[in-house]
């Protein structure tokens, strides 16, 4: 069928008819009206909200310089919470690739098993099991762990915790998926070549699965980078991340243009960060 | 002594398995656990086990008006999500024509977008266009984030059928559409449904996008996340328990389902 295609060469554009036309006006129609709204002032005065076109590309810039702590931040936790994921998810998708057997299927529900509730329970199950009426704070307060003072929850720790979390699947997924391939007995070999379990994962394992480590950073980084929701529930107004400013700025405050030039500025960055990554990295079998 | 530590060095992988995984199941439990607990409006503080928030789920103003929203979404959103994203796979990963790599570039790019920058664009439109934030916008802004994740999925099956099958069935003197519908179709099935439910569960959990595109009209994680300020009441942790025991049992059934069929 692929040779000859289904009558004729106009199929493929018939089926992509429908779904492109719907992604070009609810996705880059959208996108390009962000744009326009990014450069608005407000009339001279109008109403609040009531904005107008004067091409005033200084938005960005002030926008920019007056959120760069909260721009920071953003890029810092979602770095952290991308690395710990990472660190933690490498062993378990190895453990379930290797080790798990005829256990494998019912691991790999339980990795997925997250999925299965609302991302926000989750969430605020752990803002109340570290906070102050939880049975961790004060266990760790009784063991002189942490001072009596110190809270787990409305920290930055909590915010990277939760980050971490809440993406831990969509690192291990990949992970999975690209350790599971290695054919044991590539490194079996290397054993056979006297590399020990060090070098062997250095020189061996590590390569064969570099798609699943590119596929699952990036499924934790971009969606961590432009996350408010853990910032909400388990920060402070001192862990104030780029998307808490964006949508504050769109619900609070009205003022469409900085929250448009917010939301540039951030899709920008993180298109140049991962179009830089993935070269370095080498792989381009992503989608 | 010696005999532990060999022990715990040849099991050490495992043992961080087990960690891991109560890590990723804690909230879970915990979220089932206070479902059951008696503790009133705010279910901060265990006090007593009771079946009351299970036999009345809809004990708690709004939460089942929000929950038939969700699902009413999701289920939209899940249709033609569904429909466009398996016709646009099947153009990928069955045709070559001009235009492929800038559809794929148009497919991936949302996926890449972060879902604040989605959803704030897409209630600039709507506000653009006088369209007023609600029910069909938010059906429209899940339709549009779940396309790419159904086109990714349906298209990763299409790409693992063996070519051989049609080939024989065109040899048997199926005409193409014969062998569509007989061969091909019922073998990518599978990867379909597997996209709905994707779909579905992402639809269904969604917040930011609903967030931005849903005005006052409220969903279960828009619930959730209101009542996140002065507790949320035991009712959502049995909707989310109920929630998770149901796509459990699905993907539960889909194994064996998959598993005898593989005996066959």
């Amino acid at each position: 069928m692929s040779k000859s295609g289904i009558s004729s060469p106009r199929t493929p554009y018939l089926l992509l008819l429908p779904g492109i036309a719907f992604l070009f006006t609810f996705f880059i129609w959208p996108i390009a009206n962000l744009a326009q709204t990014s450069t608005q002032t407000p009339i001279a005065g109008g109403d609040t909200g009531e904005y107008e076109q004067t091409l005033r590309f200084s938005n960005y810039v002030d926008a920019f310089l007056e959120n760069k702590e909260q721009f920071g931040r953003s890029f810092l936790y979602a770095a952290i919470a991308t690395i710990v994921a990472l660190a933690i998810a490498y062993p378990l998708a190895y453990a379930i690739a290797f080790k798990a057997g005829k256990l494998k299927n019912v691991l790999l529900v339980l990795v997925v098993a997250p999925f299965f509730t609302s991302f926000l329970l989750r969430t605020i199950a752990w803002k109340q099991i570290l906070g102050e009426q939880g049975f961790v704070v004060p266990f760790l307060r009784d063991l002189h762990i942490i001072a009596p003072s110190t809270t787990l929850t409305s920290s930055a720790f909590a915010v990277v915790a939760g980050m971490t979390y809440n993406f831990l699947p969509f690192m291990t997924l990949p992970l999975y998926a690209s350790i599971d391939r290695i054919d044991p007995r590539t490194l079996e070999a290397s054993g056979d070549l006297y590399a020990n379990g060090l070098t062997t994962f250095r020189k061996v394992t590590l390569p064969l699965s570099m798609p699943g480590v590119v596929a699952g950073t990036l499924l934790t980084f971009i969606p961590a980078a432009g996350d408010y929701v853990n910032a909400a529930i388990l920060g402070s107004p001192q862990t104030k991340m780029i998307g808490n400013v964006i949508e504050s700025r769109f619900f609070k405050i009205v003022d469409y243009p900085t929250a448009a030039a917010l939301s540039f500025t951030l899709m920008a960055s993180i298109l140049v960060l991962v179009t830089v990554y993935i070269r370095k990295a080498g792989t381009e079998e992503l989608v | 002594m010696r005999k532990v530590s060999r022990w715990f060095q040849r099991n050490l992988i495992r043992i961080y398995a087990v960690v891991a995984f109560t890590y990723l199941l804690i909230p879970i439990a915990y979220t089932v656990a206070f479902s059951f607990n008696d503790g009133g409006k705010s279910n901060l503080i265990w006090k007593g086990f009771t079946l009351q928030n299970w036999l009345n789920p809809c004990g708690a103003p709004e939460v089942c008006t929000a929950l038939g929203n969700s699902i009413k979404i999701g289920f939209l959103a899940t249709l033609f999500s569904t429909i466009l994203g398996t016709m646009i796979a099947f153009a990928i990963g069955r045709h070559k024509f001009r235009g492929r790599s800038t559809t794929n570039l148009l497919i991936f790019l949302p996926m890449a977008t972060p879902e604040i920058v989605l959803g704030a664009s897409m209630l600039s439109l709507f506000l653009t266009l006088k369209i007023n934030p609600g029910f069909w916008p938010t059906v429209i802004a899940h339709v549009m984030f779940c396309i790419s994740f159904v086109v990714v999925t349906v298209k990763a099956r299409i790409a693992s059928l063996d070519p051989r099958l049609e080939q024989a069935a065109m040899d048997l003197y199926a005409n193409e559409v014969e062998t569509f519908r007989r061969v091909t179709f019922p073998l990518v099935a599978p990867g379909i449904a597997g996209a709905a439910l994707l779909a579905f569960s992402l639809s269904f959990d969604d917040f930011i996008i609903t967030n931005f595109n849903s005005g006052t009209m409220t969903t279960f994680p828009k619930f959730v996340y209101v009542s996140a300020a002065r507790g949320i009441p035991p009712q959502a942790n049995v909707i989310g328990s109920a929630m998770f025991i149901i796509a459990l049992s699905v993907v539960i059934l889909g194994q064996i389902v998959g598993r005898k069929r593989a005996v066959k």
